[in-house]
């Protein structure tokens, strides 16, 4: 009987070591926390190009995460990307003039957001929206740029 | 005569294109010791599996306890297996059991009965054959002989009507056979069973067996009550009774003869 | 020529005659009214032999496999100066592939052909024969409680190896090369999707899990009942297990892909 229920317990702590993991999994590493856990709001920001962001990503303000970004749309009238983001209720001062970023982590990295806070008392509501927003920098565009502007230097010098 | 508890009429049945029975009849009567004897290779575990209705014949049929066995559904065929036990060569007790579970496997399967009276039963049916000291032994622990009886007591444990012995005595000492023939016969008398011993142990299984079926190249050869069995004229009987090297079951094995395999040898 | 075309019709044959074998074998055992008085204790022992006894094999081999993918990981990002991506690629690669695929291998390996063998020598023993000489079924009382445990088994096993995995990654990268914590996790939560990748690597350990042991489960008890056939069938359980594992891995994987 003693050798029955040491067997039982095994088992037990077994399927309790996958539960462990699989809540590790779902929590530490797939980041499902963040979605639920903590009261959040909901901000908006318009961009002209969102380039590689996704739903999901980051949005931190002097690179402290303080939301995620939850949904990407586009506005069919004037063809701007809308972002919808979610913010922790605990950081309800962002100044309504602020500014929001698409940077990339990295050289190769993924696209976050970063809001650069501005200096009016009002802040950001639910519903709020970001005016002032600078779109991604797509390096296939900076490169043309770069190189489209050398061409131009160096044909005005041989000229 | 209390009538028989098994019948075979007409069976027919084969490994791929060989015919291990082809027409036999047999009779097992009631409480009687009744064995079935023939040289290796006859298909005498093949017919204890057909009367068990783990193979299906070819052609005839089986009727045990007024039942045609391969007629039955699967239900009513675990029902009628319960009437039976089985001994096999091995004893093939369940190696990841012990001695005592080994035994209550049967009662705890197909009883309801509390746990207390399980272990009671179970010590009574280990005890019938010598055993309940081992009852706390794993089967590995077990000599070939002991782990035979401990499988004589599980096939009991449920109390057939029938019991099948599948060479009991091959490769035992003679302490052991001794026993186990004591046993077989103890067992029947005491609890009115129906045996069927399949064995090439001439000597001792004819000392306790009450009629014996000669099986040779798929056909019953002889059957008679042992006595009049060894002083049979029939040649394979009694090739088969005194032992003899050669009779009708060759010494060689079939080939061409041997001064032309030896010369077609050298030309090559 | 006839020849060959024949011998190849016939290998063909044989696979869809074990393949109609194994079937039944799985239905008669799978499909059929639970036995409730020992259904329950079987399994429970079955859990334990299969899944407990691998533990140990499978947690080892995740952290080993998470440490070797955080230093080759890092060697690599490091050319790119993006070491930050780490725990990304460690997390994608672990949940996503690794930790369904060599947690069923060693699965395979560890608990298929135990299964094998033991099953193997109970039909051997004759101890198959006797139970169904005792009116008991053996697809029930042995192969049923047997392959329930491995489905349920190996999905656990995977995850706790890609847990487990996952730290290893951590543990070199961020605590031995000096990756960021920060970054490391946060690169990782951003990046590994609960469903797309967490749920769909447990779905595929799932077809894993039920793939392996019906290959061990069939092979012991279709075996030629002698140490030889036993021994093959050992060995035909491990090569068969591996191989639809991968190929089946292939196929959910491209499924999973499509937007499945």
């Amino acid at each position: 009987m003693y050798k029955k229920h040491s067997l039982e317990f095994m088992v037990g702590l077994f399927m309790l070591a996958g539960v462990i993991a699989f809540i590790v999994l779902a929590l530490q590493v797939s980041g499902l926390t963040s979605y639920s856990s903590e009261p959040t709001y909901q901000i908006t920001a318009n961009f002209e190009n969102v380039g590689d962001l996704k739903e999901r990503a980051m949005v931190t303000v002097a690179g402290v995460n303080v939301g995620r970004v939850t949904d990407i749309t586009l506005n069919p009238t004037t063809f701007a990307a809308v972002v919808t983001m979610s913010i922790e209720n605990k950081y309800n001062n962002i100044p309504t003039d602020s500014t929001a970023n698409i940077y990339t982590a990295g050289l190769l990295g993924a696209n976050y957001i970063s809001i650069v806070p501005g200096f009016d008392s009002a802040v950001l509501k639910n519903g709020g929206v970001i005016e002032n927003t600078n779109q991604a920098m797509i390096l296939q565009d900076l490169i043309g740029k770069f190189m489209f502007n050398t061409n131009k230097t160096q044909s005005a010098t041989t000229k | 005569m209390p009538g028989n508890f098994v019948t075979i009429k007409g069976l027919k049945f084969r490994f791929n294109d060989r015919w291990i029975f082809d027409d036999v009849d047999l009779e097992i009567p009631k409480g009687k010791i009744t064995a079935v004897m023939g040289p290796s290779g006859t298909g005498k575990t093949t017919l204890l599996r057909l009367i068990g209705g783990q193979l299906c014949p070819e052609g005839g049929t089986i009727d045990v306890d007024g039942d045609n066995i391969h007629n039955l559904s699967r239900k009513n065929l675990y029902r009628v297996r319960k009437k039976m036990g089985m001994l096999f060569q091995s004893g093939a007790l369940f190696s990841n059991l012990n001695v005592f579970d080994n035994v209550a496997f049967p009662l705890r399967e197909h009883t309801n009965l509390t746990e207390e009276m399980i272990r009671d039963l179970v010590l009574i049916k280990l005890e019938a054959v010598g055993l309940r000291g081992a009852a706390g032994l794993m089967t590995s622990e077990l000599s070939g002989g002991m782990s035979r009886r401990v499988a004589l007591a599980r096939a009991i444990a449920l109390d057939p009507q029938m019991i099948m012995y599948d060479e009991p005595l091959t490769g035992q000492d003679p302490i052991t056979m001794g026993v186990l023939v004591q046993l077989i016969k103890m067992l029947n008398d005491n609890l009115g069973l129906t045996s069927i011993i399949v064995s090439h142990d001439v000597k001792e299984i004819a000392s306790i067996a009450d009629y014996v079926y000669l099986l040779s190249d798929g056909k019953v050869i002889a059957h008679d009550i042992p006595e009049a069995l060894f002083h049979s004229d029939e040649p394979h009987a009694k090739q088969f009774m005194q032992g003899l090297p050669d009779g009708p079951v060759p010494f060689h094995y079939p080939s061409i003869d041997l001064e032309k395999e030896l010369f077609s040898e050298r030309k090559s | 020529m006839r020849k060959a075309i024949q011998n190849f019709g016939r290998i063909g044959v044989q696979f869809m005659e074990g393949f109609g074998r194994s079937g039944y074998v799985l239905f008669r055992s799978l499909f059929r009214k639970p036995d409730f008085k020992h259904g329950f204790t079987c399994l429970v022992e079955q859990i334990y032999n299969e899944g407990v006894l691998s533990l140990s094999i499978i947690v080892v081999s995740g952290l080993f496999i998470g440490m070797v993918l955080g230093l080759q990981g890092y060697n690599i990002l490091e050319k790119f100066g993006t070491t930050e991506a780490l725990g990304q690629l460690v997390a994608l690669s672990v949940v996503r592939e690794l930790g369904p695929v060599v947690a069923a291998l060693l699965f395979a390996g560890r608990a298929g052909s135990a299964l094998t063998a033991e099953i193997g020598l109970m039909k051997a023993t004759d101890q198959l024969s006797m139970m169904e000489m005792m009116a008991v079924d053996p697809l029930q009382r042995i192969i049923s409680p047997r392959l329930w445990a491995g489905f349920i088994s190996l999905p656990i096993l995977a995850t706790i190896f890609s847990a487990v995995a996952i730290y290893g990654g951590y543990l070199v990268g961020v605590k031995w090369l000096g990756v960021d914590a920060g970054a490391f996790w946060s690169g990782m939560q951003s990046n590994v999707s609960f469903r797309i990748d967490i749920l769909n690597g447990i779905i595929k350990s799932l077809f894993f899990g039920v793939a392996v042991t019906w290959v061990a489960v069939f092979q012991g008890y279709d075996c030629v009942p002698t140490a030889e056939g036993i021994s093959r069938a050992t060995t035909r359980s491990v090569v068969y297990a591996s191989l639809v594992i991968l190929g089946l891995d292939f196929i959910l994987t491209a499924m999973m892909l499509g937007g499945w």
